[in-house]
């Protein structure tokens, strides 16, 4: 005799929660809706910096981890077809300019001067000169990157490339896409390349 | 009004004025950090201490008296106060309520968080126009904010109290749910979510350690926590402002005061911390 009421209670829970469970994509449309009046322009942090590109938008669904092997190997194909290297061919600028970007840590934030210097803050995330002790772990040691893996043109490539568009490599990385997203300049790419591979820096001292 | 602080002594930081023992705490932490460094140790352990010292006498004493008077003053074109608020537990009762919040409230067909919830009650009750109620979110030198001062006495009476943020209303359900993928959104020059910052264990930038926010106890430790009083600022900080702060380290455009991220995210973290004893307003470096 209990069963009819059962099943009754089963649909009326069936029936609430396909009423109340919005769909994934519901709620991370309600989610971009809502950051969108959410907040205000500011000096150089415009509006659109909200609006995401495709990369953004399929890394944004996993929470921080790394995405299936499938959409990954999407994200990089898509990513490294982006990478511009210099058309002189030459990716080593100069180390001592580059030690200075991996420092700087001003640059694209409302409150930073839209005139000033915009660096890479490679130090916010990775030990690299052995002199400077205070980095961040966000990403791994890059001290003795250019003498663990050689000086040669294929490691320059990947430096260079890695710097320009890490998610060509690693999708979904946390690390800023620099060239990609017009961070830094080439020159400015060059010069961190060269703190990572040139024999005289001290990152391979 | 006399800070307990003023009559202790505060390890190495004496206090005969707190004026100078804070610019003295400061100088003494950064070469805690420093010397830290120099060990190849994080940071930690000697904020930790730091803090510990300061405790006892927290300048955010000032922000909690000062938001307790504008609490009791009758202000406003009507020159009322604001006793008669429902933060959620009843008109007046201040006491626990910081510990189910944010909540939905059907006299606002909105769920709030404290900050709003304050705006609310100085618009209905006191008749403030919005934008005077806005006017000052944060405070800055000299400007103080009053909505700072009111947070640091309401989150004061729950101290002690367990965080029980319930998600009963179908829009806490939606805005937890938002703020659930709003902490996950990444975008802005430099790709950056909350995640990129606080979804790991055991991370820093520089120096600075990251909360693992996606964990319970990475939650439970950050939010019972916020309100803070800062002193590299010398300001008393609330959530608001912290995920204001984030945002603008997240190179995204400015956090609007009492937006439906601030307080979706805001939820999202106040309900991951259900059950961790509130313990804030606190002291940070
Ligand atoms: C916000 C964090 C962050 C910043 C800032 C950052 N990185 Fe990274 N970086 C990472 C993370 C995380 C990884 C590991 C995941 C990956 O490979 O993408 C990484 C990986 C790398 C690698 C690959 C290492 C390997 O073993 O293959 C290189 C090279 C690198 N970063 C260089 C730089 C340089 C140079 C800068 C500054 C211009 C920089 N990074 C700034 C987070 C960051
Ligand atoms: C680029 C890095 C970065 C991003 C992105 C970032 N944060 Fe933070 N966050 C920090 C740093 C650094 C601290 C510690 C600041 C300090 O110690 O002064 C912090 C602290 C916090 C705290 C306080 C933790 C505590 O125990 O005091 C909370 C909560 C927080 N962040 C939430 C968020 C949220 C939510 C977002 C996304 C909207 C976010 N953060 C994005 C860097 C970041």
């Amino acid at each position: 005799m209990k069963s009819p009421l059962i099943s009754a209670t089963i649909i009326t829970i069936g029936v609430s929660a396909c009423v109340t469970a919005a769909s994934n994509e519901e709620i991370s449309s309600k989610a971009a809706a809502m950051l969108k009046s959410s907040f205000k322009a500011n000096g150089q942090a415009t509006l659109d910096r909200l609006d995401q590109d495709a990369t953004q938008h399929l890394c944004s669904e996993f929470a921080g981890k790394a995405p299936p092997r499938d959409v990954a190997q999407k994200i990089e194909a898509l990513n490294l077809a982006t990478v511009k290297y210099p058309t002189d061919g030459n990716l080593l600028g100069d180390w001592k300019n580059g030690e200075k970007i991996a420092q700087e840590g001003r640059g694209k934030q409302f409150s930073d001067d839209p005139a000033g210097p915009v660096g890479g803050n490679c130090y916010a995330c990775h030990q690299l000169s052995p002199q400077e002790l205070s980095y961040g772990t966000i990403g791994p040691s890059l001290y003795q990157f250019g003498k663990l893996r050689g000086y040669g043109p294929e490691t320059q490539r990947y430096a260079y490339g890695k710097i320009y568009n890490p998610d060509a490599y690693a999708a979904c990385s946390n690390m800023p896409r620099f060239g990609h997203n017009g961070i830094l300049s080439e020159q400015q790419i060059k010069d961190v390349t060269a703190l990572l591979m040139d024999p005289a820096s001290p990152v391979n001292r | 009004m006399i800070l307990r602080a003023e009559r202790r002594e505060l390890g190495s930081c004496r206090a005969a004025s707190l004026i100078l023992t804070q610019s003295a705490c400061v100088l003494a932490l950064s070469f805690c950090v420093t010397a830290c460094a120099l060990a190849q140790t994080s940071a930690v352990d000697e904020i930790a201490k730091y803090r510990a010292a300061l405790q006892d006498g927290n300048p955010a004493e000032l922000w909690e008296a000062r938001g307790e008077d504008l609490w009791k003053q009758k202000r406003g074109p009507k020159q009322v106060s604001l006793e008669g608020c429902d933060l959620g537990l009843g008109p007046g009762i201040v006491k626990g309520a910081y510990t189910r919040l944010p909540m939905y409230f059907a006299d606002a067909d909105r769920v709030m968080d404290l900050e709003t919830r304050l705006v609310w009650c100085m618009v209905t009750l006191q008749a403030y126009n919005e934008s005077q109620a806005k006017k000052q979110p944060f405070g800055n030198g000299e400007r103080k904010s009053d909505i700072e001062a009111l947070v640091a006495f309401v989150t004061s009476t729950s101290r002690g109290m367990p965080m029980n943020v319930a998600l009963k209303h179908p829009k806490e359900v939606e805005m937890y749910q938002a703020g659930e993928k709003i902490f996950s959104y990444r975008g802005g020059p430099h790709d950056f979510g909350c995640v990129t910052c606080h979804a790991d264990e055991g991370k820093r930038i520089r120096l600075q350690d990251l909360p693992n926010l996606t964990t319970r106890e990475g939650a439970q430790k950050a939010y019972t926590t916020w309100p803070a009083y800062r002193v590299s600022q010398g300001e008393l900080r609330s959530f608001e402002w912290r995920l204001y702060d984030c945002f603008r380290q997240q190179r995204f455009p400015e956090l609007l005061f009492g937006s439906d991220a601030s307080i979706a995210l805001t939820l999202y973290l106040a309900r991951n911390a259900n059950g961790a004893i509130f313990d804030a307003p606190a002291i940070k470096r």
